[in-house]
């Protein structure tokens, strides 16, 4: 038994997988994580995950975008080398908007999914850390960690009553590593 | 959340029998873990040949010059922009699926925005290979950044909508890159944990390591409607901005305001019938019916019927405002598109555009797949024929009657369009067998809210009143995927 790192609760159905979250909270049992195969609105709040700050990154990368572009654009051409085109004003703001918004918007997007894969260490070839190779598929999986002292045939009957369908004691933490 | 059910009133958005989320991943992987059947390889081949003409006329036209195509003094533009706006136009309607719909709540765009994104991204690759190829020089294709002095210009001139056009396409194509590349994580890390061997490594590497936990969707969440959010207004600046090439100039037909809304108008209209002859064909070939069903299909009509008719009132003005003005050059080019040389490729613009997508109208026009098909064909050879008749109609015959020409396309013109349309298939087709042609992860969401075997099993369970029920089933009709003799034992 002490060989047990990890308790998954399998579900079928995303709503008796939320049932299974109450039951294990309203039994001083802590989630590790969990892991499903769409997103499932209100999980985090069940959980206390905090809320995403990635929104406030996306306006900070954009609004660095709108400074870096406007200011680029009357470097050239009102500083570096002002052109005579028939006489007009060589700061024409309406002109340097359109390139203004594009270069917002592309540093918006890019710096906002820059921190998010940044954040959640995603990049080409990195390992993948899974638990159950079925939560991409068609599993809602709760992970439960079994070093934390909890009555693990509790923790098993309390899944079952939820609807799992199936529940799993893993000696090690990532499948990805066989 | 997820036990939210729709409104009865509303069509099911995924049709069929025994449903499962297993289901799902099976159905829409099968073309993806399988190999490819016949259809697969004879559309392949002939892509293949069409994208190998085109490798043949770019480089004929890089070792021999522009001058290989038929353009002249006179019609300078003709065939290579004509294809550069017709493409990027025909990649609006992906942005506006998967960015647009998203805003606004439209459950339905989710089992057909990822293949209308990949859509986009090839379209848009199709227009740049005629932008680099117009340009007679393209290995000086890195003039229009902004680089300095020394590269032996000055800087580019910011006042230039050429200029400005370069940043929103590269802009625009960038973007939805990334926004179609994030959300296809989830999904290639599907086909990560289901496959073995090299498929599993491939898959591994391209999936970013990606495990849907909790923090992982509820950022993947904020980052697509961030994403969608400055998607949207990217996507109408995109195709303003083309037209400004045209609008800011002093040529007789190109000169007018209503260019930019005109412009993004006709780009949704466009894209959604280029989907619809896409998806008409991909939901038979991959067996996808139950997903991509009869109210996808009617409400993409609908769509285009509503945008083709935004376009024949800026037809109109147009043609109030070429009179109103008194200007007698720009009142002969709109005349001239019905007396000159030329009415022939007039008579296509309003005809494929204006009159043809008025079918729509009728419901039994928009449910049926066969003439629908053959609609989206015609608003795609309208969709040409605009934009020729826009680039050399007004260029043919403008202010000196002694500089007025014909233009004639010569073998390399018709090859690198033909061949760019070969590109853009043996893309798409490539991508239908690599990679999940429908959001697995988003349709899974419609499962317990707006499936038909859900709103089946509610009025079984006699939840829904009878009047509603009987309205609901009346609804199922026109679906070629539904039974609705299935309903009356109920």
């Amino acid at each position: 038994m002490s060989n047990i790192k990890y308790i998954l609760g399998l579900f079928e159905d995303p709503d008796d997988m939320m049932h299974g979250i109450d039951k294990l909270q309203e039994n001083n049992i802590s989630i590790y994580d969990v892991f499903t195969p769409m997103p499932i609105h209100g999980i985090d709040a069940k959980l206390g995950v905090k809320k995403s700050r990635l929104g406030i990154v996306a306006f900070i990368c954009g609004i660095t975008g709108t400074f870096t572009a406007f200011g680029m654009i009357y470097f050239m051409m009102v500083q570096d080398w002002p052109m005579n085109v028939g006489g007009k004003p060589n700061f024409a703001i309406p002109d340097f908007i359109p390139i203004t918004f594009e270069l917002t918007v592309l540093f918006c997007a890019f710096g906002m999914v820059g921190a998010f894969f940044f954040r959640n260490h995603l990049f080409p070839g990195r390992t993948p850390r899974v638990m159950e190779l079925r939560a991409t598929a068609d599993r809602f999986v709760i992970a439960i960690d079994a070093n934390k002292g909890f009555d693990s045939e509790k923790v098993d009957s309390l899944l079952k009553e939820a609807g799992a369908i199936e529940i799993k004691h893993n000696d090690r933490k990532y499948l990805s590593y066989e | 959340m997820s036990s939210h059910h729709e409104s009865i009133l509303r069509e099911p958005l995924i049709t069929g029998k025994n449903i499962t989320y297993t289901k799902i991943t099976d159905d829409v992987l099968w073309p993806v873990e399988n190999k490819p059947n016949r259809a697969w390889w004879i559309g392949f081949i002939v892509a293949a040949m069409g994208a190998c003409l085109w490798l043949f006329a770019v480089s004929y036209t890089f070792w021999n010059g522009i001058g290989a195509w038929g353009l002249n003094k006179t019609v300078g533009w003709a065939w290579d922009i004509t294809g550069f706006v017709w493409w990027v136009g025909i990649g609006h309607a992906g942005t506006l699926i998967s960015a647009v719909l998203l805003l606004f709540r439209q459950n339905w765009r989710n089992s057909i925005n990822r293949s209308a994104e990949a859509m986009t991204i090839f379209a848009v690759i199709c227009a740049a290979t005629y932008v680099v190829s117009h340009m007679g020089r393209p290995w000086l294709a890195y003039w229009p950044l902004p680089l300095p002095n020394q590269f032996g210009s000055l800087w580019v001139n910011f006042n230039s909508p050429l200029v400005w056009d370069v940043f929103a396409i590269s802009t625009y194509f960038s973007v939805s890159l990334v926004f179609w590349y994030v959300g296809l994580l989830p999904d290639i890390a599907a086909i990560r944990d289901r496959a073995t061997g090299l498929r599993k490594r491939i898959y591994s590497i391209l999936s970013f390591g990606w495990n849907g936990s909790v923090k992982t969707w509820q950022r993947f969440e904020t980052v697509s409607l961030v994403l969608a959010g400055v998607a949207t207004p990217l996507v109408l600046s995109v195709h303003t901005i083309v037209s400004m090439d045209f609008a800011t100039s002093l040529e007789p037909g190109w000169h007018t305001t209503i260019f930019p809304p005109y412009f993004v108008a006709g780009a949704i209209f466009s894209g959604f019938a280029m989907v619809q002859t896409l998806l008409l064909v991909t939901r038979k070939v991959l067996g996808l019916e139950n997903y991509i069903t009869m109210f996808h299909i009617e409400s993409m009509n609908k769509i285009i019927v509503l945008t083709g008719s935004i376009v024949g009132v800026a037809y109109l003005s147009e043609f109030f405002i070429a009179w109103y003005s008194g200007v007698e050059v720009e009142q002969y080019t709109f005349i001239h598109r019905f007396t000159g040389p030329y009415w022939w490729a007039g008579c296509m613009m309003y005809g494929c555009n204006v009159l043809m997508p008025q079918l729509f109208w009728f419901k039994s026009i928009r449910t049926n797949i066969a003439i629908s098909w053959c609609l989206s064909i015609v608003v795609n050879i309208g969709m040409w024929f605009e934009r020729f008749v826009i680039i050399v109609l007004s260029l043919n015959r403008d202010y000196l009657p002694s500089s007025w020409a014909m233009f004639y396309p010569t073998w390399v013109d018709i090859s690198v369009f033909i061949g760019s349309i070969g590109v853009f298939f043996t893309l798409f087709l490539l991508f239908i067998r690599v990679l999940p042609s429908v959001a697995m992860a988003e349709v899974r969401l419609l499962v317990k809210t707006s499936s038909e075997q859900s709103k089946k099993k509610l009025i079984a369970e006699g939840r829904i009143k009878s009047e509603e029920a009987e309205y609901y089933v009346e609804s199922l009709e026109k679906f070629d995927s539904v039974e609705q003799a299935d309903y009356v034992k109920i």
